[in-house]
Order: structure tokens, then sequence, then C-alpha cells
């Protein structure tokens, strides 16, 4: 049974979250790729601030298609996390705990999620028809010029997430392989 | 000999770009739903679920299946008996392209250049294949190629004495390799066979054939099954979560090579393996 969680997400919140459990999240989240998480560290590396608040700040890993007239966004599934995990420790240092994307992640994130109290969300790749249903409302909010990789202040409702690395450093890749091999 | 106006290339691109992006083929709808009735893990049925609710989803609003509509690999069968006339072949495509992916509100994913980056806008150029074929026709087939799966694949240039050990060995490491990365359940493409090149067109052209067919030759008919079995032994699952269903396919295309090698590719699609195709 998937458990309801509202963001934002607080150190509080993140601490009851373990790699394996299913949640619906609501909430305020925004979305960056590699070319928005260059930027945001550029900025940060300069001693400006970046275009949203980042405390308890959960970023999707999302480039989305083009929204057809009457959507509010295009198919919204999320893209390979790995190629952020140069950025991530930094965008977890100025307090962005929350994650969202697929696949592995390097140990010098876990490692920050350890320190930060991050919790790193699986969405399924390759469900992004489905995955936009919950996307209730897509604010363009910085970066335009990156097309699909742009910065999105997105309100999400009911996402169906799965806790991947939590901030103990549990990882479901590597529990969940272990126990459908030993059952 | 038959006259063909380019015009209608790209007509026929434009057409299945779109196409491609919204409705999975039935070969990979079937094989999903399928693995979904043998699939004995919680988990990994619950995404099995929600992966055929959203093909569902695409096919019922016109919608791309993935946010990740791919860079548009298009690949030409062209008769020898066929004059192309009307315009350049390969602006021909592009602009079948250019066109589908602004009308299909297909995301564009292509940049202009691999180091120095900045988005084409268009998601030109086409990843263009053509091949001489005997007849009059031309079948046009479009696979858009999703990344997160592309930058999972690999070649390696074997020794002959590494043997079929070696190839078996080498797929279930690309798998192993991947991981939850490039959105499993996958679908495998093996090249085995001709030059470096050659190898990895035909890891990319084994995604192209559906993967309820089998290679024509039943001894690589009987290892498509058996690295299939194997894959599915690995326990990864569907995204990586634990579970039978590691993937869905798996394709070998070959080709002769030389004395001295062995060459092997395997390209890695994910469940959204999409493929179609239209003959002029």
């Amino acid at each position: 049974m998937a458990r309801k969680i509202q963001l934002p997400l607080t150190e509080e919140l993140a601490k009851t979250l373990h790699a394996g459990d299913s949640v619906l999240v609501s909430g305020t989240i925004y979305t960056s790729r590699d070319a928005g998480h260059k930027r945001m560290c550029e900025a940060l590396a300069r001693g400006e601030e970046l275009p949203f608040d980042p405390t308890d700040a959960t970023i999707y890993y999302v480039g989305p298609t083009p929204a057809k007239p009457g959507q509010v966004i295009g198919s919204a599934g999320p893209t390979t996390s790995g190629r952020m995990d140069a950025y991530a420790p930094t965008m977890m240092s100025v307090g962005a705990r929350g994650m969202i994307g697929k696949g592995a992640r390097l140990p010098e994130v876990v490692d920050a999620m350890k320190k930060y109290s991050g919790v790193y969300f699986g969405a399924i790749g390759g469900a992004g028809a489905l995955l936009a249903k919950c996307i209730k409302e897509c604010e363009l909010i910085a970066y335009e010029d990156l097309g699909a990789e742009a910065l999105r202040k997105l309100y999400v409702e009911d996402m169906p997430l799965v806790v991947i690395i939590d901030s103990e450093g549990n990882n479901l890749y590597e529990s969940g392989r272990k126990e459908y091999l030993g059952k | 000999m038959r006259e063909i106006n380019v015009q209608q290339i790209t007509d026929v691109v434009e057409k299945l770009c779109i196409e491609a992006n919204q409705f999975l083929p039935e070969d990979v709808k079937g094989a999903i739903k399928t693995c979904r009735a043998c699939e004995d893990w919680e988990i990994a049925q619950g995404v099995l679920d929600n992966i055929i609710e959203n093909f569902e989803i695409a096919d019922k609003e016109c919608v791309p299946i993935c946010q990740d509509t791919g860079m548009a690999c298009v690949f030409l069968e062209i008769g020898q008996d066929v004059h192309l006339v009307g315009g350049d072949l390969a602006e021909a495509v592009n602009e079948g392209v250019r066109r589908g992916y602004d009308k299909g509100y297909l995301r564009k994913s292509v940049v202009k250049d691999p180091v120095r980056r900045g988005n084409t806008g268009d998601n030109t150029p086409a990843m263009l294949y053509t091949e001489i074929v005997p007849g009059e026709e031309i079948k046009v087939t479009v696979g858009p190629k999703g990344f997160g799966s592309e930058n999972m694949s690999m070649i390696r240039m074997f020794k002959p004495s590494a043997g079929l050990q070696g190839i078996k060995d080498f797929i279930l490491e690309v798998v192993e390799t991947a991981g939850p990365n490039p959105c499993p359940p996958m679908v495998v493409g093996v090249g085995i066979g001709g030059t470096f090149d050659k190898c990895a067109y035909l890891a990319k052209k084994a995604l192209m054939r559906p993967i309820d067919s089998s290679n024509p030759d039943p001894f690589y008919a009987d290892l498509e099954k058996e690295m299939l079995e194997k894959i599915n032994q690995l326990g990864i699952g569907p995204q990586g979560f634990g579970g039978k269903t590691t993937a869905i396919g798996l394709n070998i295309e070959t080709l002769p090579t030389h004395i001295a090698g062995m060459p092997c590719a395997v390209n890695i699609n994910c469940h959204v393996t999409r493929h179609k195709a239209e003959v002029i």
C-alpha cells in the first residue's frame, strides 16, 4: 500500500522514508537535467542565488515533451539520474533534499545523501504519458533557452514513486534484486 | 525504372515519426503482457502494470509513450530501379523529421555538436541509414531511439578464440552493467561479425526486427532464446527493483567477418522499443 506524502521534504519527513517504500507524492517540485544543473552549480560558485529556494526542495530529473493544446505538460517521465551525479552533492549542500529520477547513483551522491538527509525517489522510466497525469500545474521559471531542459516549477498530486535510496544509504537496487534472487 | 519524388519520403517520414512515438508496436505490447503474466515478484508486477497503463494512455490520447522521443533513426531500403527526383534525399528526410517532431509535439533532443552542444531546435539531423536492394520500391522505417538505453550499449572486438562463450559472457556483462539505467525491461539488439562499424549497425538493425520473430538460422535462433532466458535469471527486474522480467526480447543479426576477428555489439533499448515502417 502506497503511503501519501506531502512536500516540502523536510529533514524530519526524509528520515521516515525507507528504501523500497512506495509513495504517492503531492506538492511543488522543480525540473532540471544536466544543462540546468550545470548552470545552477555555476551560479552557486559565483555566489549567486538559484532561480528557486532550494530549502527542502525536490528536483525531478525530466525533460518533458511540448504540451499539446489543452495539456498542462507533455509526456514527463524521468531521465537517467547518473548524469546529475556531478551536481547532486552541491544541490544537497544548499538544501535541495529530494531527487526524482531513474538509474544508479555514485557513492559520492549516497555519501552526500547521508550527510544532508537526502532521498532519491524512482519514477517509472518510460512511463511519461502516465506520469504527466499527476502534474497539475507547470510554470517555466528559468533557462528558457534550454527548451525541454528549462527549469520548471510543477505542482504534482499523488505522483507514484518508489524510494530507491534513503537517507541512511539503503539502496533498493541492491536489496530488491538480492531479495528476489534469494526468495 | 520508377520515379519517386523525395517529397513523398518527407511525408512518410513525418507520419512515421509521430506514429512511432505514440503507438507502441504490437509485438512489444504483446511481449510486455506475456511477461506480466509470468512475473512472480510483487513490486515487478506493479511496475509492469504501470507500463501497460502508460502505453494504453498513449494509444488513447495520441501522446508520446515516453518523453525521450529520441534521435530519429531513419532506415531506407531503396530499390535499385528507383530514380529519386525532386530534391536532395537527406534533406527530404530531415524535413520529414522536422515536421513530424513539430506537429507531433515531440521533444527536440538533438545537439548540433557533440562536444560544444547547442540544441538544433527541430530534432534534425536524422540518423540516416540507406541500403540499396533489388526492386523499385522504398521501404521507410523510423525507429526513434532514446539515449537512456543507447548510453548503456557497447561493442567489443573479440579474438576468434573467445568463441561462443565470449559472446555469451559479453551480452550478460552489458546487461549487468546497464542494470537499472536503461529503464528495464529492456530489448537487446546483438550484432555479431562484419567490421567495427557494420557490427554496431547490425545491433541497431536487430532492434528494428519484431521481438516475436527469430533469426532464420536455427543456431542463432537458439542463442537468442538461451540469452533471453539467462538475462531473465539475473534478477534485475523491471526498473531494477528486482524481479524476473529484465528483458522482453533479444534479437541477433550477423554478417561474415575477417579470419582474425569476431566483433560483437550490444545495443540496448528500453520497453519503449519503437519502430514503424511503410513501403512507398
